[in-house]
């Protein structure tokens, strides 16, 4: 391996166990936020895809082994549109208490 | 500032077993729309859309290549174009036909994240977003096509394609015997997503 | 006016680079043939800033001999990748 291969994302070459071929239908949360990219670029919030897959790519070498699929989109688009000042940090974690509270987790 | 009165009330995702990157998900879901940035209408509207394309779309520009070669070809050489015949709109990336030959078998994956032709085959299985797919398939193909019940011969050159940038990439699998004087339409019912990636073959008829 | 054609021998580029960029590591230095000349479009590292990717690079398709990529290749001496790379990530093979 060269000494700059430091990129959680970029994994051709690397080794690895057999393939899960199992298959599942998504749950709605991750239809959510397959909607919310799409919806995103077409009403001009974010501009291209790029902006979303560094913001994959700055989530840390765990994020591969930790976080599932849609879980690392929504922590990537979370960032980037708080960078952006479209949302905030605050306003995200109230309304994560918020349905927590209506789920009766908390 | 929440407020304990005027909790909405509870919708289907909150029946579901939620980590704390899905009740982020919901979160920004819940606050996009309450923002305006688009409506919940929309988002359902888009829910009902992408869950709408399936390999199916993929599987009727493959029959159309097989029954037609003068197709076959102007796909090959510009897929949008090709797509526009038959009513599909490709936008925002490069459709790139690749045809399996006696001499080649294509196989087709995205070692940096999950590129995949989305507009002909609908989202991409869990596996081919996978860590163990994206890094081994590079390397052993011809080990991870055994995997999936795939040998091929070795006098055939296997090609892998790494969807690094703009293009998203069909595979055209050859057409199997038994079916020289099928329709279009039950040619289209044989072609399975996993041969338009390139991880499977289609058995002959 | 595209910098190779088809069937020049390209190296692709081994930089260090920690912006985002579309050059996986296994083929960063090796050397292929142009299989194709596509068209430009923005490049990665700026549009992930939210730029518009301008000077827009022409966009190539390399192929690559899987027993230069990999040591001890298990599979077919014929085995081919494809992959797509920008000019800017190109330069002359030393054995061009």
């Amino acid at each position: 391996m060269s000494p700059d291969r430091h990129k959680p994302h970029d994994l051709g070459g690397l080794p690895a166990g057999p393939i899960d071929r199992e298959e599942h239908d998504l749950a709605h949360w991750e239809q959510r936020i397959d909607a919310m990219v799409s919806l995103c670029f077409s009403k001009g919030v974010l501009h291209d895809v790029a902006e979303l897959r560094v913001g994959i790519e700055a989530l840390g070498p765990d994020a591969y082994d930790k976080l599932g699929y849609y879980e690392r989109w929504a922590a990537s688009i979370a960032n980037r549109l708080v960078s952006k000042e479209v949302l905030t940090r605050r306003e995200l974690d109230e309304r994560i208490e918020v349905i927590r509270a209506r789920r009766g987790d908390s | 500032m929440s407020d304990e009165h005027t909790h909405p009330p509870p919708r289907p995702d909150d029946l579901e077993p939620h980590s704390y990157h899905a009740l982020l998900g919901l979160a920004l879901s819940e606050l996009l729309i309450e923002k305006g940035i688009y409506t919940a209408d929309e988002e359902r509207r888009m829910i009902e859309k992408l869950d709408s394309i399936t390999p199916a779309e993929g599987a009727r520009v493959v029959a159309r290549a097989w029954c037609d070669p003068d197709f076959k070809q102007r796909l090959l050489e510009d897929g949008n174009s090709a797509l526009r015949e038959l009513g599909i709109d490709h936008v925002d990336t490069e459709l790139t036909v690749l045809e399996n030959t006696a001499e080649i078998h294509n196989t087709v994956v995205c070692t940096l994240c999950s590129c995949y032709p989305r507009r002909l085959l609908g989202r991409p299985p869990a596996w081919y977003k996978s860590k163990p797919y994206r890094s081994r398939v590079v390397r052993e193909p011809r080990t991870v096509l055994k995997e999936f019940g795939t040998d091929i011969s070795t006098d055939r050159e296997i090609r892998v394609h790494d969807s690094t940038a703009e293009l998203r990439y069909l595979v055209i699998p050859i057409r199997p015997a038994g079916t020289a004087d099928w329709s279009e339409e039950d040619l289209a019912r044989i072609v399975s997503r996993d041969a338009m990636i390139g991880v499977a073959e289609i058995p002959s008829q | 006016m595209p910098r190779f054609s088809c069937g020049d021998r390209v190296q692709i580029a081994r930089r260090d680079c920690a912006e985002h960029h579309r050059v996986p590591d296994y083929v960063k230095g090796k050397t292929g043939h142009i299989e194709r000349v596509c068209v430009p479009f923005g490049q990665p590292e700026k549009l992930a800033l939210g730029l518009d990717g301008k000077p827009f690079q022409m966009l190539y398709r390399v192929r690559l001999e899987q027993a230069d990529l990999w040591e001890s290749y298990a599979g077919s001496p014929g085995d081919t990748l494809e992959i797509e790379i920008f000019e800017h990530w190109l330069e002359p093979a030393a054995d061009a």
